[in-house]
This record gives C-alpha cells, sequence and structure tokens, in this order.
C-alpha cells in the first residue's frame, strides 16, 4: 500500500507543480492546495499504513496507528488553512488593485515599470 | 624611545589638522604640517651612523596576538634609505605645496589629513617586519592615493583617475595578500625575516611559484610596471605636490621596496629573475617610447617614471642573479643591485624636482600643455635651469647623478654575458639593446621636455596667465633637490657609504654581512676600455638626432590604434564587467515569478536525482507493507480522477469543485488510514476552504483567459516536464525512505504512557495539547497573523496621494 501511496503522492506533486508554474493566480493557489495533500499523506505514509485500531485507547487493543505523524499533519492541515486563506484574500485585493490576475503582467513596480 | 611609535606620529598628527585648519585660518597649514616629516628625518638620520656599520634595529608593538599578528618594525639599511626618502622629500612636498596650494581656495585640511597618513602608510610599508601588518600599511597607501587623486573631487577626470589606480593597485594588493598568505602558510611564519632564513627550504614548496607570481603582481601593479601602468598617466589629475610626492619618489617605490625585501626569498627561482628582469626591462622601453608622445608636461613625466622604474625594476632583477652564481660573479650581478639603489635615490631626487617644477609652470602660465608653451626661458630663468639639471640628470648627461647610474645600468646589463643558466647565454644580447634604445628615447623627452617648454617662440596669446617666475618659496624645494643632483655627481660615495651600501648588505645577506663589505666605488670615468662609455656616447649622438627630428617621425604614434592601447583595453574590460554583468542578470532576473520558480524545481529536481543517482540510494522493499484493499483502489481513482479533472477543466467552478472532491477524498484516506482526528478537520477545513474559494472565484476572472494560442504548446511541454520531474522525484524518494527505515518509532512511549502521565485516551490529542504543546500555540498564533492580515488587507486602503492615475487594465 505504501508503495500505491507513494505513486499517488508523486501525482499529486506532478499536479501541483504544474499548476503552480501557470499563469493564473487562482491556479497557483488551487496548486498550492494540493501540494499541502500531497504533502500531509506524505506524511502519513511514511508513519507506516499498517496500524489496526485509531490512536484512541480502548481495551483489549495494542496495534495503534501511530499517533505522531497524525498530530504533526494535523498542525500541518491548520496551518496550510491559514495560508491558503490569507493568500486567496491577498489575490482577490491584487485583482482588485490591479486588474488582472495573470502573473505575467505582475512585474516590477510601478516605479520602474 | 621605542622607534616604532614614529610611523604613527603623521597618522596621530592628522588628529589635528582639522582643528588647526579651521580655528588657524591666518597661518597656512601647512606650516605645523611640515614639523612632522621634519622631525622625523631628523629621527632617522640619527641611525644612519649605526646603519653604515651593520646593525639593524626592532621594535615590536603587538597588534592582535592570538592569531600571533603585531606591528614589527625593522630597520636596516634598506628600510632606513626608503624611510629617509619618504620623509625627506615628504618635508621638501610640503614645503612646496604650502606655496603651490592656496589656503583660502582650497580644502587645505582634507589634503593634509591625507598626505599625512599616506606618509604613515608609506613608512609602515617599508618598516614592516610582519607581512600581515605590511599588507595592512600596503592597502593604506592604496586609499590615501586614491583620496590625494581624487582631491579636485569636482573634475570627471580626477574621479576616473582616482578610481582606476585604486582598482589596479587593490587588485595587486589583494593578489599580493594571497602570495602573502601562501609564504606565510608553507614557511609557517609571517615574519619576513624568518622567512629569509628558510629560503632555500621554501623555494622547493609546489606552491613556491605560485607565492612568488602573486607577490610580483603587487609590486607590478604598485609600481606601474607593463602593463599595469595606465594608472599611473590617469593619476596626474592629483594636485602637483601629490604627484612629485607619490607618483615619483614614493608609493610607485613600494613595488620596487617589495622586490628588493623579497631578493633574499625569491631569487633562488628562475621565475622570478625572468619575470623581473623582463618586465622591467620591457617598461623601460614602453615608458620611454610613449613619453615623447605625451604633450601633457606631467603626462610626459608620467611615463617617464613609470620607464625609470622599469629599469630599476630590471636591475634588481638583473642583482638576482647573484644568487645563482659564485665565486666572483656574485659580485659582477650585486652591482646591478647596486645601481639599482643608487639609481633609485637618484630617481627620487630628479623626478621629484621636476615634478615640481611641471608645477610652476602649471601655476604660473595656467596650463601644462606643451603645445601651448615655449620661450619660457627668458621669463622663468630659475626654473629653466632647475629643469634643466633635472632634465640631463634623466637623461644621463655628466655633472649630474643620472650619468652616473646610467653607466651603471648600461654596465650591469652588459654583465649579462657572463651569466650562462637557463638560456640566457643565448638572449642575454637582447637586454642591452633594448635598454640602449629606450636610453635613447630617455634623452630625446628629457630634451623635448626643458627645451620644448623652455625654448623656441614665447605664445602669450595661448597662456591663460601672463607668464612670471614662481615665487621664491615654491623655487626652495625644486632648488634643493636640484643641487641634490649636482652634489651627489660629484661626492656620490659619500652617498654610496651612507645610503647604497647598507641597502644592498640587506638585499644581498648572503654575500655580505655588514654594509663596509661591499666594495663598490662610484666613479664618473671609467676609461676608455669601458663599453658602457660607447653606449653612453651612442645614445647622446642617436638621441640628439631624434630630438631634432620629433615632428619627422612622431607621426609614427598615429600609426597604432587607440583601441588596441591598453587604456582602450582596460576601458573595455571595465565596460565588458559592466555590461556583462547587466546582461548577465537581466537574463536571468526576468521578474516573472514562474521563471524563477522553474529554476527551483529544476534544482529539486537536479539536486535530488543527482544525489540519487550518485550515491545509489534508490532502494524498494516490498516486505512490511500494509495490505492493498479494494476501498484503498476505489478512492485512489476518486482522487486521480479529481486531479486530471483540475487539470484539465476550463471552468473555474469545475476547478474548485474538483479541488473539494480531492480534499474530501483524502479524508476518506485518514479514514481508512485510521485517523479520525485528522479526518474530521480535513473535512470541516476542506468545506471552509471551498467557501473561500468560491468567494474569491466570484472576483477573479475567468481561468482560460491566459492559456490559450499555439505559442502555448512550449510554455505547457515545459511545465509538464518540470512537474512530471518533480512528481517522479518525490515518488522515487518516498520509496527509498520507507524502504530503509534505520530506527522504531518513538510514538511507543507516546502510546504507553498517554494514560499513565497524561491522563488521556486519545493519543493525537494529548500530543497536540500536552506533549508538543509548543506546536500548537504557535499555530494559534499562525491562525491569528493569517486572520489579522485578512482584517488588514481588506480594510485598509492607502491609496497613494500623487495623482489620481489608475492602472489600466492591460
Amino acid at each position: 500500500m505504501e508503495i500505491l501511496m507513494s505513486i499517488l503522492i508523486g501525482f499529486l506533486f506532478m499536479a501541483a507543480v504544474y499548476l503552480i508554474l501557470s499563469r493564473s493566480l487562482l491556479r497557483i493557489i488551487i496548486g498550492t492546495g494540493l501540494l499541502s495533500h500531497g504533502t500531509h499523506l506524505l506524511l502519513l505514509t511514511m508513519g507506516g499504513l499498517g496500524g489496526k485500531a485509531a490512536p484512541v485507547l480502548s481495551d483489549g487493543v495494542t496495534d495503534y496507528a501511530d499517533p505522531l505523524p497524525q498530530a504533526l499533519i494535523l498542525t500541518a492541515i491548520v496551518i496550510s488553512f491559514g495560508v491558503t486563506a490569507f493568500s486567496l484574500v491577498l489575490a482577490y485585493r491584487t485583482y482588485n488593485e490591479l486588474g488582472t490576475d495573470n502573473m505575467d503582467l505582475m512585474k516590477g513596480t510601478e516605479d520602474n515599470d | 624611545m621605542s622607534f616604532i611609535f614614529a610611523i604613527f606620529l603623521p597618522i596621530i598628527a592628522t588628529l589635528l589638522i582639522p582643528f588647526l585648519f579651521k580655528k588657524v585660518s591666518s597661518i597656512h597649514t601647512g606650516w605645523f604640517v611640515l614639523l612632522v616629516p621634519v622631525v622625523l628625518v631628523i629621527f632617522y638620520g640619527t641611525y644612519i651612523p649605526s646603519i653604515m656599520n651593520g646593525s639593524t634595529y626592532l621594535d615590536e608593538l603587538p597588534w592582535i596576538p592570538s592569531l600571533d599578528i603585531s606591528f614589527i618594525s625593522y630597520l636596516d639599511g634598506l628600510s632606513l634609505l626608503f624611510s629617509l626618502l619618504i620623509t625627506g622629500i615628504g618635508a621638501l612636498v610640503v614645503l612646496y605645496s604650502i606655496f603651490y596650494l592656496d589656503k583660502k581656495k582650497e580644502k587645505l585640511g582634507n589634503f593634509y589629513v591625507y598626505l599625512l597618513m599616506f606618509m604613515s602608510a608609506m613608512l609602515g610599508v617599508v618598516q614592516s617586519d610582519h607581512l600581515i601588518s605590511l599588507y595592512f600599511f600596503w592597502e593604506l597607501t592604496s586609499i590615501s592615493s586614491f583620496l590625494l587623486i581624487g582631491y579636485w573631487y569636482t573634475r570627471d577626470r580626477s574621479r576616473f583617475g582616482a578610481l582606476k589606480s585604486m582598482m589596479i593597485t587593490v587588485f595587486g594588493g589583494l593578489m599580493m595578500l594571497g602570495g602573502f598568505l601562501i609564504l606565510g602558510i608553507i614557511g609557517e611564519t609571517f615574519s619576513i625575516r624568518e622567512l629569509i632564513g628558510q629560503a632555500s627550504a621554501l623555494s622547493g614548496h609546489d606552491l613556491f611559484v605560485w607565492a612568488l607570481v602573486l607577490v610580483l603582481l603587487g609590486a607590478f601593479t604598485k609600481s606601474a610596471q607593463f602593463p599595469f601602468y595606465i594608472w599611473l598617466p590617469d593619476a596626474m589629475e592629483a594636485p602637483t605636490p601629490v604627484s612629485a610626492y607619490l607618483h615619483s619618489a614614493t608609493m610607485v617605490k613600494a613595488g620596487l621596496y617589495l622586490v628588493a625585501r623579497f631578493t633574499p626569498i625569491f631569487a633562488l627561482s628562475e621565475v622570478w629573475i625572468w619575470l623581473v628582469t623582463g618586465v622591467g626591462i620591457l617598461t623601460l622601453f614602453w615608458g620611454s617610447f610613449f613619453a615623447v608622445k605625451q604633450t601633457d608636461l606631467k603626462a610626459i613625466l608620467a611615463f617617464s617614471t613609470v620607464s625609470q622604474l622599469g629599469l630599476i625594476m630590471s636591475l634588481l632583477g638583473i642583482g638576482s642573479i647573484a644568487y645563482h652564481v659564485t665565486g666572483d660573479l656574485v659580485t659582477t650581478f650585486t652591482f646591478a643591485t647596486f645601481a639599482a639603489i643608487f639609481h633609485l635615490m637618484n630617481h627620487a631626487t630628479f623626478k621629484g624636482s621636476l615634478f615640481m617644477i611641471a608645477g610652476i609652470i602649471d601655476h604660473e602660465t595656467g596650463t601644462r600643455d606643451i603645445r601651448k608653451l615655449g620661450g619660457l626661458l627668458s621669463l622663468m630663468p630659475v626654473s629653466f635651469t632647475i629643469a634643466l639639471i633635472g632634465s640631463l640628470s634623466m637623461a644621463g648627461v655628466p655633472p649630474f647623478n643620472g650619468f652616473l647610474s646610467k653607466e651603471m645600468f648600461l654596465e650591469a646589463v652588459l654583465n649579462l654575458q657572463h651569466f650562462d643558466l637557463y638560456a640566457m647565454d643565448s638572449w642575454w644580447i637582447l637586454f642591452p639593446i633594448v635598454a640602449w634604445i629606450a636610453s635613447v628615447f630617455t634623452f630625446v623627452y628629457s630634451l623635448y621636455f626643458v627645451f620644448y617648454t623652455f625654448r623656441g617662440k614665447h605664445k602669450p596669446e595661448q597662456l591663460p596667465k601672463a607668464a612670471h617666475e614662481a615665487p621664491i618659496g615654491m623655487l626652495v624645494s625644486p632648488g634643493i633637490l636640484a643641487t641634490l643632483v649636482v652634489i651627489i655627481f660629484f661626492i656620490p660615495n659619500f652617498f654610496g657609504n651612507a645610503f647604497i651600501k647598507p641597502a644592498v648588505a640587506a638585499i644581498q645577506p648572503l654575500a655580505y654581512q655588514v654594509p663596509t663589505d661591499v666594495g663598490f666605488t662610484i666613479k664618473a670615468w671609467h676609461g676608455f676600455d669601458s663599453p658602457a662609455l660607447y653606449m653612453t656616447l651612442g645614445v647622446f649622438l642617436v638621441g640628439y638626432l631624434f630630438y631634432k627630428t620629433i615632428p619627422k617621425w612622431s607621426a609614427v604614434y598615429n600609426t597604432i590604434p587607440s583601441k588596441v592601447s591598453l587604456n582602450g583595453m582596460y576601458d573595455g574590460l571595465m565596460r565588458l564587467g559592466d555590461s556583462g554583468a547587466n546582461r548577465f542578470s537581466s537574463i536571468y532576473m526576468t521578474g516573472s515569478i514562474r521563471n524563477y520558480l522553474v529554476y527551483m524545481f529544476a534544482a529539486i529536481i537536479v539536486l535530488l536525482g543527482g544525489t540519487m543517482w550518485i550515491k545509489d540510494a534508490f532502494a524498494i522493499r516490498f516486505d512490511n507493507l500494509a495490505p492493498i484493499r479494494f476501498f484503498e483502489i476505489l478512492i485512489s481513482i476518486i482522487l486521480i480522477v479529481g486531479t486530471i479533472t483540475i487539470l484539465v477543466t476550463k471552468s473555474r467552478l469545475t476547478a474548485i469543485i474538483a479541488l473539494g472532491a480531492v480534499g474530501f477524498t483524502v479524508a476518506l484516506f485518514y479514514i481508512i488510514f485510521k485517523a479520525p482526528d485528522l479526518a474530521l478537520t480535513q473535512l470541516v477545513i476542506e468545506t471552509v476552504s471551498v467557501a473561500l474559494f468560491l468567494g474569491a472565484f466570484y472576483h477573479l476572472p475567468k481561468l482560460n483567459k491566459h492559456e490559450k494560442g499555439k505559442e502555448d504548446r512550449g510554455f505547457r511541454l515545459t511545465n509538464f516536464l518540470i512537474a512530471l520531474g518533480v512528481g517522479v522525484m518525490v515518488t522515487l524518494i518516498a520509496i527509498s525512505s520507507h524502504s530503509q527505515k534505520l530506527k522504531l518509532s518513538i510514538s511507543q512511549y507516546y502510546k504507553d504512557t498517554v494514560y499513565s502521565e497524561a491522563g488521556g485516551g486519545n493519543i493525537v490529542n494529548v500530543i497536540l495539547v500536552d506533549y508538543r504543546g509548543f506546536d500548537t500555540l504557535f499555530e494559534i498564533s499562525v491562525l491569528t497573523i493569517a486572520s489579522l492580515g485578512i482584517i488588514g488587507m481588506i480594510t485598509l486602503r492607502l491609496v497613494k496621494k500623487k495623482g489620481d492615475r489608475k492602472i489600466e487594465n492591460k
């Protein structure tokens, strides 16, 4: 399963990089979203996928899933959400101010352009 | 008194100068400054008798003891001669500058601060025994010289000249530092005396030749040797006292000092002899040949300085041969060193006086252009006398000191025939020939300098000022120097015993223990069997013919295009550096974020892929894997389909919804892989994110607006290849790292102690708030900052007030 997941994660990274390299601001932000999904799944996969039970104490269970990567991912999800929200509003403001969402047109500053 | 402090006396005196200049404005600041070199001349003069008898002095001032760096002042014949030159000519130059620079119009405070700084630096250079402090003072001379050349900083030419000299001398200085460091490392000491002691051991080292070449680069750039001489003519924009002091008598001789000082270390190498002698002879010829071309008095003198420095350099090179021979030949070649030091002293006297005369002419007529001057003989008789003495000495005519050293030079060059090592026996004849031709040109430009200025027709209409004799105070310094020129001719051996022999003993410590061992006497008359005599007579004869016919053959200079000149090359090199760096950065710094992302992703692929390739790090193991179940395959397919939908869709709404779908499948993965908290968070956050995307999408334009047309295929192909590369890299690294787990997880501890230590059952939550609560604290901060930032972005609208220019939608 880990190998299958690795391939899936690679695919997510590929799609994310492709989107990040495009010209549209919205596609770039979607790309970063996919990139964080890929990263979270990578964290989970590298921790091992063999756990039989969720990491919540219950009687008679010994084979819990690794809780540490889950804690890390939980932190990462929240942070990437904060960043995504911020960049979305930034994109919205950029479009409001500059009148474009094309990255090719956003070169230089007002002074040296 | 500890004599090392004498070095720092001028630089300490600089602290008083601004005060004197501002508060005591009725007296020219130069009079106070004059005290410093006069005191130093007397101070160093007291060392002459004991140095003549072979004593040396050593004084140390610790600087950075932990790194074994200190100011070590070492006074022997060589450094004493230079110290006396620096302070003696320094005193005369200060005296001259008092009359040359106006106390009301000029910023005298600046001038004397720079000048005294330079004096300290030069004294430091010639007395340092420690390589690092030598380098320190060396760069201080470069900096103070830069400041002095750019003294009239409102003039373009001054700034250009200052920058050029800075670039070239600092380049050489840094090379020299490299050489010093190599020497210090292979010799395990930075003391010059100790390095001299182990010279033969050093010369076998692989890096020895590197150190030699680097140190020579420093000496050649400072002493204006070919091809680095080009800064010197441009440095003539400095006030004339500076030109007289720095660019004839002292700073340019720092390179000669360096060569002389390092001769006992490097002379054992064949490269040294060839480089020093060859470059010296070439510079001698080049400088004298191009001096006749110049029309500016100071430019003639600058090229003449270049040429004379080449002469001294080649003599030092010939003198180094003494280290390779035995028996009587040692004396034969040491004679060249003797001649070098003698000419070095003579050159300082006559060149100093000539520069001062050039300054007087400039001061009294308003121009230095030789084409406008002429017929000043009757108007400025004293200046003419001094100029004539200086010029004839420079040309090598008796009864002036230049004649003595020029004769010795020719003799030393002829002595090369006795040296049969290193193919010198077949090539030696080139040296006297080139030296002879150069002497002819020296003769020509010396006459050209003095007679084109003072003889001929007076052209008062072309002169900015009515010409008249200079004030007496201005004539004192060149007068003293010109008197010395004559005195040295008549009692050369007094100066020889007092200054030259101790210096020669310092350069050739193997041949002579004490200065009195040096058995040379200077004679004006060598008898009819001396070949140098006939060479000199030939120089006079041919030189006079050439001088008479200057207008006929001077057109030869115009046949050389200015582009291939060394100045043209320097300018081209500067332009190339400038435009090349500009072009280079404009190629890769396009301002487009996509290009930078391409560099980054490409770097990831190349560096990670390369590392994996080189280290053969790829590994795959099929044991210890979790089983594949039906649901997982199903969810994977949904995820892939969702991702592909995002990639291919032309509609923003579809892309956002597909992103949401991908997010929800990720949540499903969390459920399958036993991560309930993650699934919960993911579901909630994905929902909010999609809502945010939808909110933003409402304000953003359509997706496919930018990607259209055929030219986009290449764009998309590069993107795809890079994306594919990154994806493959991530997959390979993920598989390899999972297959090579080295250590067990630390999570067993959490599982075991979650209830007993923390009193909780949900291990993930306990880790978040208990074991690793700090992460959570700062994650909360991140969210806070993000929300504050969003509020700020939406509510704060700082509009630029200047104009109501709105940016058009392009």
